[in-house]
């Protein structure tokens, strides 16, 4: 079957590539190594930062979601939306991965040591 | 005047029945919520068919009756945000000429994604999301090639039909 490209269509899948390019260096930039701890935000305020190396459970946001770290990982094991969307997410690890609550409003997202700006909060 | 009001009921069926099919697919791109656009099928199709303004009560239509059937309130935000910002697009590419309908479908799918990514970002009030960019920027020119040369040939065959 005819697709029938024209040399704008190219032009503009050329573009679309060159940023997801850009933007896969700009992650491979800020992800990689260092990855150790991971910073729980409710509503977009920070709850509370927990390293990846101690294995334990956290109750966030008074029990509505329970995230579980275990062996570097975190994982949300337990959360009362309805979706569950966020239970279902793969544990992370890496360097600004984050699992997503929608309904919840929360986010827990995995940082680097050397980004220092959460340690006044740290318990 | 009467054919229209039945492309439209047509249209409108159709898209329906994408967004239900899109319920079965689980596609996980790391962003809960964020889905790959098939029902942009009938939108890509109904631009080439029907007039803009339509076109975009289609697709606001569409969104909300899928949204009340299959989704909840965050999946209507998300579709909608999709929805329009992809419509807005591939209305401009079309009029401003030189694409064919696989390269406006390939800047819906792409900008369809973007407009849900936008949705998250502002929802949960973190950046990063952007992780998931070159994800998403992917799965959406995928779909959007797939679409528009699907659409491309529906096309061919509802002008045969007339
Ligand atoms: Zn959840």
């Amino acid at each position: 079957m005819g697709i029938g490209l024209k040399k704008k269509d190219v032009l503009l899948a050329l573009i679309i590539l060159c940023v997801i390019g850009f933007t896969v260096l700009i992650r491979t930039y800020i992800g990689g190594a260092g990855a150790n701890r991971v910073v729980i935000k409710v509503n977009g305020a920070i709850q509370g930062v927990y390293s990846l190396a101690e294995d334990r459970e956290i109750e966030i946001n008074e029990g509505t979601n329970i995230l579980k770290i275990k062996n570097g990982e975190a994982d949300m094991v337990e959360a009362d939306c309805p979706d569950q969307l966020c239970v279902n997410q793969k544990p992370v690890s890496l360097d600004h991965e984050s699992l997503i609550c929608l309904p919840n409003r929360v986010v827990v997202e995995v940082e680097s040591k050397e980004e220092s700006e959460y340690d006044a909060v740290t318990n | 005047m009467k054919s229209k009001v039945a492309y439209f009921g047509v249209f409108t069926s159709l898209a329906l029945i994408f967004s239900y099919v899109e319920t079965l697919i689980p596609v996980n791109f790391g962003i809960p919520g964020v889905k790959i656009g098939l029902a942009n099928l009938i939108i890509v199709t109904a631009l080439y068919k029907m007039r803009l303004p339509d076109v975009f009560l289609l697709s606001v239509v569409r969104v909300v009756l899928s949204g009340f059937i299959f989704g909840n309130y965050f999946s209507i935000i998300y579709s909608l945000a999709g929805g329009i910002l992809s419509l807005a697009v591939m209305a401009f590419l079309k009029r401003a000429g030189g694409f064919s309908v696989t390269g406006v479908s390939i800047a819906g799918g792409t900008f369809h994604n973007i407009g849900q990514l936008l949705v998250a970002m502002l929802v949960v009030e973190t950046f990063s999301v952007i992780y998931y960019v070159p994800v998403l920027l992917a799965a959406g020119m995928l779909t959007g090639f797939v679409i528009g040369v699907t659409a491309n040939e529906i096309l061919k065959r509802l002008t045969a039909v007339k």
